[in-house]
């Protein structure tokens, strides 16, 4: 194993690393604002691969044009699950943590046989789009195109959530509801709207995240599944709720994959990050980032 | 109150050995394999998910990862019994004691843990296992392990001919699992799991051993769900990594409590009773397709069920359980 190997699969792990982060900061989100996470998550990734493939198939709209489209797709899709589904989960008096997992996990599994019904089991992929199968050479290093403007847009995506809820009114009240959901409603800002809303831009996170992976990645009903485990990992690792942690996490986990890749079997790479996972959780029970 | 908890206790023994009675006869008059077999599983979901609920469901540590004890009490039952010739009753004891004693190894540090970092650690944990399965090549790998079938006996607990004796078993494996819940719902245990459950740090400032409490809940539900694992080995004669180590098997064993009722004494049961008969036609009759129908109408049932009746099923049959007006 050559120093050049080495630095050539961290620097993609770097690369995946960001696009996990990405991938997980709409997780972090929802669960920083209400305390609740989505096991949907993967399947919601999975839609937006979907609906990037049909707008390149149906219309050749190339992955980088239809990622805002799908983005603000999801972003009503991610809103209306809130309305139908999560904002009753929330109000259960018995239970409330069972129903939240089992309501979001129900509506997972819907999701995939939707997907088995109306698109079939078969692996599918965008053809010829225009960054797909490209590398670059970067001091001697290839990197894959796909994936290095994936890490841009994530790293851009990061950047403008910061600044969005640094910046705006809404963002505002998103960060008055997570710190006191109560207390809000008495200056007038309602709850429902905000956590709607927030639900709404944590789904268009991982739409966009979506439409970049449709770039490189097979998608098929299942594709959710074990990305949607690495997301949680994510953000458990950065410390829940914590957008921040979810970026830092993201970073960790593609270079702890991209190293386990390098000692392990391929098959085994994800046993590096979970055994991380674990690590960091025995160590830290509220994760790297996480107030104790 | 106390004389009314003995009295419930007691009319849900008699309950029970009237409705294993019942059951116990039921086949004997249903001769259809297809009905037989869904019998057959319907008790084995059960008698896991009652498992399940011990430590899920009465001690509040939400698990989705038994799946690992499932694949653990299945894999040393059938590597004994293929591999050495250990007949699978000794398998299903093995697989019993590896399962206990690797809960109680995780839960040493996954006790720390609270809420989601929990559930998510032993989804984590269980993916470790299906993976270093996958990758083990003495234990078949990917390919996984047949087993051989040497003819109908109790001895080797292989009956090719006929669905009775697995029935019987499945109903003794049921009849178990509910008696241990019953049997710890009125334990110092049990006392002590409720207590973990509804505030940890108060039950700690009670002097609740917490910490011990969960160990005992985590070690009794593993044995109990990795002796349904055994059981399912010999019943389907064939198991790879997938098919008994993969997540729908976690997820499959908390269902039924959840739908019946999560930490109750018959919850997991009436869960089982409901869904996994309705699982199993949905997907013998529109599943067929392999097109998702089966899934749409499953995940779409746990929705509306975790939505409408948090609480459950149960508490439809014994509204004295409600909550009293004040």
């Amino acid at each position: 194993m050559t120093a050049e190997t080495i630095i050539q699969s961290l620097a993609s792990g770097l690369l995946m690393g960001l696009l996990y982060g990405l991938i997980a900061v709409g997780l972090a989100l929802i669960f920083g604002l209400m305390d609740v996470v989505n096991f949907a998550h993967g399947e919601f990734l999975m839609i937006a691969m979907y609906a990037t493939f049909f707008l390149f198939a149906f219309f050749a709209i190339d992955p980088l044009l239809s990622a805002p489209l799908v983005a603000a797709a999801l972003f009503v899709f991610g809103a209306v699950v809130y309305l139908l589904i999560v904002r009753f989960a929330v109000r259960a008096k018995a239970n409330a943590g069972m129903v939240q997992i089992f309501s979001t996990f129900g509506l997972a599994i819907v999701m995939r046989g939707l997907a088995q019904y109306f698109f079939t089991p078969d692996y599918r992929s965008v053809t010829h789009s225009w960054l797909g199968g490209k590398t670059v050479s970067v001091a001697g290093i290839f990197l894959p195109v796909p994936q290095l403007v994936g890490a841009l847009v994530a790293i851009a995506a990061f950047g403008a959530l910061y600044l969005f809820i640094n910046r705006t009114d809404f963002g505002r009240a998103l960060e008055a509801t997570r710190e006191d959901a109560g207390a809000v409603a008495l200056v007038g800002i309602d709850k429902n709207k905000v956590f709607a809303l927030g639900w709404g831009l944590g789904a268009a996170l991982v739409g966009l995240s979506g439409a970049i992976m449709a770039i490189f990645f097979y998608i098929y009903p299942d594709v959710g599944a074990s990305f949607a485990l690495i997301a949680y990992v994510t953000v458990a690792l950065g410390g829940f709720g914590s957008v921040f942690g979810a970026f830092a996490g993201g970073i960790i986990v593609g270079l702890v994959e991209a190293t386990t890749a390098l000692l392990l079997p391929p098959s085994l790479k994800a046993v590096g990050i979970y055994a991380v996972y674990l690590l960091v959780v025995f160590i830290r029970p509220r994760g790297l980032f996480g107030s104790m | 109150m106390d004389t009314a908890f003995a009295e419930r206790r007691r009319r849900d023994l008699i309950v029970a050995f009237v409705l294993a009675a019942i059951a116990a006869v039921v086949p004997l008059f249903v001769k259809d394999v297809y009905v037989q077999n869904m019998m057959v599983l319907t008790l084995m979901w059960g008698a896991l998910s009652q498992s399940w609920n011990i430590l899920s469901g009465y001690c509040g540590q939400i698990s989705l990862g038994h799946a690992l004890y499932f694949g653990l009490g299945a894999y040393t039952t059938a590597l004994l019994f293929t591999k050495f010739g250990v007949l699978p009753w000794f398998g299903m004891l093995g697989g019993g004691v590896i399962s206990a004693a690797i809960a109680m190894a995780l839960g040493y540090p996954c006790f720390r843990l609270r809420g989601h970092y929990f559930v998510i650690a032993t989804i984590v944990i269980a993916e470790i296992g299906l993976l270093l399965f996958h990758n083990w090549d003495w234990a078949g790998a990917a390919m996984g392990i047949e087993i051989p079938v040497r003819g109908d006996s109790w001895l080797k607990f292989q009956f090719p001919r006929s669905k009775l004796p697995y029935f019987y078993f499945a109903l003794a494996l049921a009849c178990v699992a509910w008696f241990v819940t019953w049997w710890l719902e009125d334990s110092k245990w049990g006392y002590w799991w409720r207590a973990v459950k509804d505030n940890p740090e108060a039950a700690e400032s009670l002097g609740v051993v917490v910490f011990n409490s969960k160990m005992g809940a985590a070690a009794v539900s593993a044995f109990l769900v990795a002796v349904g694992g055994s059981f399912y080995a010999q019943f389907v004669y064939f198991i790879d990594p997938e098919s008994v180590m993969g997540f729908q098997f976690s997820l499959l064993m908390a269902l039924p409590a959840v739908l019946g009722g999560i930490g109750t004494l018959w919850g997991p049961l009436l869960g089982a009773v409901i869904l996994i008969p309705l699982t199993e036609l949905t997907r013998s009759y529109v599943g067929g397709s392999g097109r998702g129908v089966d899934l749409i109408v499953y995940g779409g049932l746990i929705i509306a069920i975790s939505l409408a009746r948090p609480q459950g099923l149960i508490g439809l049959f014994s509204p004295r359980r409600k909550e009293p007006a004040r």
